[in-house]
């Protein structure tokens, strides 16, 4: 403490907020047609923009509370080893992290809840691009493995929630480790029976893309999100091309058969249920209880004939 | 001719020098003789020094020399009646990925390998060694021939990476690797990799998670190379050796992560200077290995191999 501290920054500090008082953010600009958009007109429209449809990227509490229905509850993630190689580039590693735990207030980039969608039992993992670009590392591996366990003890269906720029470079080989490691999560959702449902949302790219992001049951995506194995600035520098136009987005995947369907936000969570019900209701219809047929026979059995 | 990588400019000197005396014809042969087993003893001993602390970086370079022993020459060296086995049955064949049926040791196995080339020609049908999603359907067409079978699959990791290109991501290179890992991973028999050369991220792990793996002790295995490492972090592909070092790239590292469970040591001066034998070292350990893992049932080698990866990144160096 001196001087400075103690009697000049007060005054510097009331200067300052007064300004930081006035809201800064009444209005949002989408960043694809570059509309203004007041800002409780985009919660009420779930951050999709009203001119073009552009769908922008959400945090992990509007996220899950979109999904869910509400009472989920927020799921305890592990707490891994941080920095295990020393990683140091320009910065640290682990001031990098410093500067995401104080954005997003979270541990790491995946979070987990559990609870239900249109009453169906289901745990939702979501990666949040704005920790470190949503990338994976252990800690993100280690979430993703507890939250599927979590789906098989609850007998509930398993939803994964993908952003991410590809694997935590900041971890080395021990980040590329989490490609099996969350297949493995997959694996041991589809042995219980239960269902593995992927949402993709804008960008999911590489080591992410190329493990559990790709080995769903059913494979959801938001309109225009940007997904790839090699992002397109790679590919361009490889091929010297230019990319073809609306390349790797997610209509051109579902045009390339990697999706089932592109869905707005608006009816993801409808979707969502309508396919957990089919998946996880399937039976018994009312007439199939009962021990009468269900239908006679259009025409008699060929035996018989 | 051998290719000198740059560290390797005092060694090169001195081969240079002890090349040209061997061809120096004249009288007092014996003083030649002695000069050229004094320079070689020399080179000897340089080269001891040199690969004995080599550089992340400069192992790079290593695994990836030109003459380093490719995918084909441990298929020629150690399969017998290796029948190549191609093509994905949806789009094409890959010859970044070499597969195919053989006999190693006397037991019939499955086997892939990637494989760069060896010169224009060869480089330009194998791709570079970047295989592209048909190589890894064709890998998982093989990991489920060997499940049915009841065959081992041995597994030769050599690539800077998956291919990236246009056709490529078009036909889902993402999920081409993915299926692969999850075929790998639920193969209900024995699976031994071996990285021989470069370990490139995604593109490698696509058939590397095996019960055991190895590196050979100048290989490298990274989640991304050290030129894009660079290029993203510190904003210049010009700090590759820092990136090589920060990453954490070599055999000896990956040991102590409890990444890899065995390093083959490679001859003085580097696999390339002595192919046959490294080859034949890589074949002992896949059979010392194999050995064990044979006797055990597919759902115990599945087990294995799940309990060894949710193990990985327990401990930091």
């Amino acid at each position: 403490m001196n001087w400075l501290t103690n009697f000049v920054r007060p005054k510097i500090r009331a200067l300052v907020s007064r300004g930081a008082e006035l809201p800064d953010n009444l209005w949002v600009k989408c960043d694809k047609c570059g509309t203004m958009i007041f800002h409780r007109e985009l919660e009420a429209s779930l951050h999709v923009c009203s001119q073009c449809g552009n769908h922008m990227r959400i945090d992990t509490a509007k996220r899950l509370s979109l999904m869910l229905d509400e009472g989920f509850i927020k799921l305890e993630m592990p707490k891994p080893i941080v920095d295990p190689l020393k990683f140091r580039d320009k910065e640290r590693y682990t001031d990098r992290l410093k500067r995401s735990h104080a954005k997003t207030t979270e541990p790491d980039a995946i979070s987990s809840a559990a609870g239900t969608i249109g009453g169906v039992p289901a745990v939702v993992s979501v990666l949040d691009f704005g920790f470190m670009g949503g990338s994976m590392g252990i800690g993100v591996g280690d979430g993703f493995v507890a939250a599927a366990r979590e789906a098989v003890a609850r007998k509930a269906a398993f939803i994964a929630v993908t952003a991410s720029g590809g694997a935590r470079m900041q971890e080395g080989i021990l980040s590329l480790m989490q490609l099996p490691r969350t297949t493995i999560a997959v694996q041991m959702v589809k042995e219980a029976g239960l269902p593995y449902i992927v949402l993709l949302t804008d960008p999911t790219t590489g080591g992410v893309s190329a493990s559990f992001a790709m080995l769903g049951d059913v494979h959801l995506a938001e309109p225009g999100a940007y997904i790839a194995f090699a992002g397109a600035r790679v590919i361009e520098s490889t091929v010297r091309e230019k990319l073809p136009e609306g390349f790797q987005r997610a209509e051109y995947l579902l045009e390339h058969g990697m999706l089932d369907t592109v869905v707005t936000r608006a009816e993801l969570r409808g979707t969502l249920a309508k396919i957990l019900r089919l998946l996880m209701r399937a039976a018994p219809l009312p007439a199939l209880e009962s021990s009468a047929p269900l239908s006679p026979p259009l025409s008699p059995p060929l035996s018989a004939a | 001719m051998r290719t000198f990588l740059d560290f390797e400019k005092p060694i090169a000197d001195l081969e240079a020098k002890i090349e040209e005396l061997r061809h120096l014809a004249s009288d007092d042969t014996v003083n030649i003789a002695e000069e050229v087993a004094r320079l070689e003893g020399k080179v000897n001993k340089l080269l001891r020094q040199t690969f004995a602390k080599l550089t992340a970086w400069q192992k790079v370079q290593v695994a990836r020399h030109p003459q380093r022993p490719h995918g084909a020459d441990y298929i020629a060296a150690l399969i017998d009646d290796f029948t190549p086995l191609a093509g994905d049955r949806s789009f094409g064949e890959d010859a970044a990925i070499i597969g195919g049926l053989g006999r190693f040791r006397g037991q019939s196995c499955v086997v892939l390998a990637q494989e760069k080339g060896h010169d224009m020609a060869t480089r330009i049908k194998h791709n570079f060694g970047m295989p592209k999603p048909e190589g890894y359907r064709k890998a998982v067409r093989l990991l489920e021939l060997a499940g049915r079978f009841n065959l081992p699959v041995i597994t030769l990791i050599d690539t800077a990476g998956a291919y990236p290109g246009i056709e490529a991501e078009a036909r889902g290179q993402a999920e081409a690797i993915a299926r692969a890992i999850d075929a790998c991973l639920n193969a209900p028999v024995p699976i031994v990799s071996t990285i021989i050369g470069e370990g490139g991220s995604g593109g490698a792990i696509a058939i590397a998670t095996g019960n055991r793996v190895n590196m050979l002790e100048h290989s490298v295995y990274s989640v991304i190379s050290p030129e894009g490492c660079a290029s993203i972090l510190w904003r210049s592909s010009d700090n590759a050796q820092d990136a090589a070092e920060a990453l954490r790239i070599t055999a000896q590292d990956l040991e102590k992560l409890g990444v890899i469970d065995a390093i083959v040591p490679e001859p003085l001066g580097g696999a390339h200077r002595d192919p046959g034998s490294i080859i034949a070292d890589v074949g002992t350990l896949i059979e010392d290995q194999l050995r064990p893992l044979l006797l055990l049932e597919g759902a115990a080698l599945k087990q294995q191999r799940r309990e060894k990866f949710l193990e990985m990144g327990q401990k930091g160096l």
